[in-house]
């Protein structure tokens, strides 16, 4: 019974340790998440190199160390969603989903779709629409797939964001009065568990404005 | 309580044939529907890292959207000017209300029409690329009042980290990202 209290102690004091002093964009940004296959760091949107496309990309389980990062695994058990809404009520209209099959050590994408529900719980929606292998840690070039107009990737890549996070906890906590020049990028030389699909712009609806964000969703 | 227990058993017997006497008569045995609840969301970058106090960052990462504004609109203003009190307008000229507001629909606005970027100089808010310097355009909003783009800011040490690009260059094909370290 000690043993337990001693332990839910250490515990706590590891979450408001790491609570307090690393999360960033959206990396490790609440205990319940933090070191989890659900932990979002960042969603990036963007028009791809064949402009008639948009990209989207979900990183997860970032601060991965390069001894770290041949481990690093996606969950059968998460699945990685971006929502889509194409008539600015923020409420989605459509779904991408992303799911990790582990037996066939594979990401398999289903949409952009309609979903049966809108909210905070998800099943999988529609046909399989592409699959792609995941791109082992010390590969030399990505494994890509292209299916059905749509073009994915899955694996562990560079962690793309950048920001002096020591710098903005000093001056949080008062000990700093300004940023330095040139600052230090505290996420330099760290991966992400990375998942990049491409989608034609026409698959997309709307009138020219979305709204997107990402999720993960941990299966019940 | 023995009792209890054998009754419990003979219902889930019975239970279990009935389940496998419907599998059969309707010949089409489907695999019961998987759920996934939400755990974690993301719209634009470090909203609830920047805003929330610990104890809403679950809640907030377990709520869609469409609710958001309702629950936290209000803490992001007392927020927004615990960190700048002086806070009057910014950049874009939203005042606290209503740059707030903005905020707590934590969605990604995303253009399907043209340039696709955080803020470029000229477009403000139209998705997010992977080279976009995110962290500046929120400090700037955040701390450097209405006059942050005319080189006339406020709190002048906080609108940049002064960490300008990623520390690998990105690709110019798919899947665009920089190779692992």
């Amino acid at each position: 019974m000690k043993r337990k209290k001693i332990l839910l102690a250490c515990l706590i004091a590891i979450g408001l340790i790491t609570g307090g002093i690393l999360y960033a964009s959206d990396h490790i940004d609440s205990p319940t998440v933090t070191g989890q296959s659900t932990d979002i760091t960042d969603l990036y949107v963007f028009q791809g190199a064949n402009t008639s496309n948009l990209v989207f990309v979900a990183n997860t389980q970032g601060l991965l160390s390069p001894t770290a990062t041949g481990a690093a695994k996606f969950d059968p058990n998460t699945l990685i969603q971006f929502s889509i809404d194409n008539n600015g009520d923020n409420v989605e209209d459509l779904v991408l989903q992303c799911i990790y099959d582990s037996v066939n050590n594979k990401m398999n994408i289903y949409g952009p779709i309609k979903p049966s529900a809108t909210g905070t719980q998800s099943k999988i929606e529609g046909p399989l629409v592409a699959s792609v292998a995941v791109t082992p840690y010390g590969a030399a070039s990505p494994i890509t797939a292209t299916q059905n107009g749509i073009m994915v990737f899955a694996g562990p890549r560079d962690d793309p964001f950048f920001f002096d996070l020591d710098q903005y906890h000093k001056i949080i906590a008062g000990t700093a009065t300004s940023f330095n020049n040139p600052g230090t990028d505290a996420f330099a030389g760290t991966n992400v568990l990375s998942v990049v699909v491409e989608v034609p712009k026409a698959a997309l609806g709307g009138t020219g404005k979305l709204n997107v964000w990402l999720t993960t969703r941990k299966k019940v | 309580m023995k009792k209890n227990k054998l009754m419990l058993f003979s219902a889930l017997l019975i239970g279990g044939s009935l389940a496998i006497g419907s599998c059969k008569k309707d010949n089409n045995p489907s695999a019961p529907v998987v759920y996934y609840q939400q755990q974690d969301q993301v719209g634009r970058p470090a909203i609830n890292t920047v805003f929330n106090a610990a104890a809403d960052k679950q809640t907030f990462n377990e709520t869609a959207p469409s609710a958001m504004a309702a629950l936290f609109q209000g803490k992001f203003q007392a927020k927004l000017l615990a960190l700048n009190p002086a806070y009057t307008t910014n950049a874009l000229g939203l005042n606290d209300t209503v740059f707030t507001t903005v905020l707590a629909n934590d969605v990604l606005n995303v253009s399907t029409t043209g340039t696709t970027t955080f803020f470029d100089g000229t477009n403000v808010l139209t998705g997010r690329t992977l080279s976009d310097d995110v962290i500046d355009v929120e400090l700037t909003l955040i701390f450097g009042g209405p006059t942050a783009l005319k080189g006339t800011p406020t709190n002048s040490g906080l609108i940049s980290d002064h960490v300008n690009a990623n520390d690998k260059a990105f690709l110019t094909v798919f899947p665009y990202e920089a190779a692992p370290w």
